[in-house]
């Protein structure tokens, strides 16, 4: 789908502009919690504010704070978060032709392209509306995200211990309520919880962080294997239908 | 080291989301490179909550963070949002270790 050149009617331009504060502050929320689950794991303010800052991606940076918490090694913490981010790479392709940036402002953009910026573009009828939705949504994410962020970081310096307050428990509910709205299909499923007993049974033989990595596997295993029966399987019934 | 693994998965992700953007669709859109980037999140994100909440060290433990997880689950069933999700799997676990 390539986007036309339509002026935008500025009633849709302005509403499309709203609901991009909207999800911004709603995911404002969400990074308060980041922020303190990351001082409990040991890394301080700065080194916080920078995960928000420089990779911009939920889910990635609550992955390298999870395995640094569970005393996994930073840099496996990293390839973690690597892995997890590289679902805006499929983002990105279905944006390009929508979105028909180039030079610097392609550049520019990318650091924006992340689950909300997406979701709030990708369903546009023309460019003009693509872009004034993704750039609303990724600069109202971005700016709340960072200060919350910050503010989540201070709090949770302050709150000393973090085992009385259940924050290192906090963590599992964080990565579940990311996992839950994945879980719709019954591939989905039998990827987590093989995922779960590969890491699990990981645990107590190789070093933290590395059981989290090797449940990559799983996804590439299953990916390769399920084009076989379920994905033929599809196009036999498409195929059926023409 | 961990600002090493900081920058080092900030440049990454960043382009990451920059190939995205530039590269040609036929060179990665492709449905094998689709299913895996869709069961990637799914199979971290199901490790990381095994570890995150059985794991001590090289141990496997049932504590109060268990507990917190069943929180959550609950929480999610009633449609709760992220934030309450985490306040509740946190509260949870902190209430066990109270009594």
């Amino acid at each position: 789908m390539t986007g036309t050149q339509l002026p935008l009617d500025p009633a849709e331009r302005s509403s499309i502009i709203r609901d991009g504060l909207a999800v911004g502050l709603a995911t404002g929320a969400y990074g308060i919690s980041f922020g303190a689950l990351s001082v409990t794991a040991g890394l301080d303010v700065l080194q916080t504010c920078a995960l928000s800052l420089l990779l911009f991606t939920g889910a990635s940076q609550f992955a390298l704070v999870g395995v640094v918490a569970s005393g996994g090694a930073p840099l496996s913490g990293a390839l973690t978060a690597l892995l997890l981010g590289s679902r805006n790479t499929l983002y990105g392709l279905r944006l390009a032709p929508l979105l028909d940036w180039h030079g610097w402002r392609r550049m520019t953009a990318a650091h924006l392209v992340i689950d909300e910026s997406t979701a709030m573009s990708v369903n546009r009828e023309s460019t003009s509306a693509a872009r004034v939705g993704f750039l609303s949504t990724g600069l109202a994410v971005f700016v709340l995200w960072n200060l919350a962020t910050l503010g989540g970081a201070l709090a949770g310096t302050a709150l000393g211990d973090p085992r009385t307050f259940g924050l290192d428990a906090a963590v599992g509910g964080a990565f579940l309520a990311l996992l839950w709205p994945r879980l719709t299909s019954v591939l989905n499923r039998v990827v987590g919880v093989a995922a779960v007993a590969l890491a699990l049974g990981l645990v107590p033989v190789t070093t933290a962080g590395v059981p989290v990595l090797a449940a990559a596997v799983v996804a590439v295993v299953v990916g390769a294997a399920s084009d076989r029966s379920p994905g033929r399987g599809a196009r036999r019934r498409k195929g059926r239908h023409r | 080291m961990t600002w090493t693994a900081i920058l080092l998965a900030g440049a990454g992700c960043y382009l990451l989301k920059l190939a995205g953007l530039s590269v040609p669709p036929r060179v990665l859109e492709r449905p094998l490179v689709e299913r895996i980037a869709d069961l990637l999140p799914v199979a971290l994100l199901s490790a990381l909550i095994g570890v995150q909440v059985l794991a001590s060290g090289p141990h496997l433990v049932l504590d109060a963070r268990l507990v917190g997880l069943g929180a959550a689950v609950v929480a999610l069933l009633l449609r709760a949002p992220f934030i309450v999700v985490v306040l509740v799997a946190a509260a949870s676990a902190a209430l066990v270790r109270l009594l």
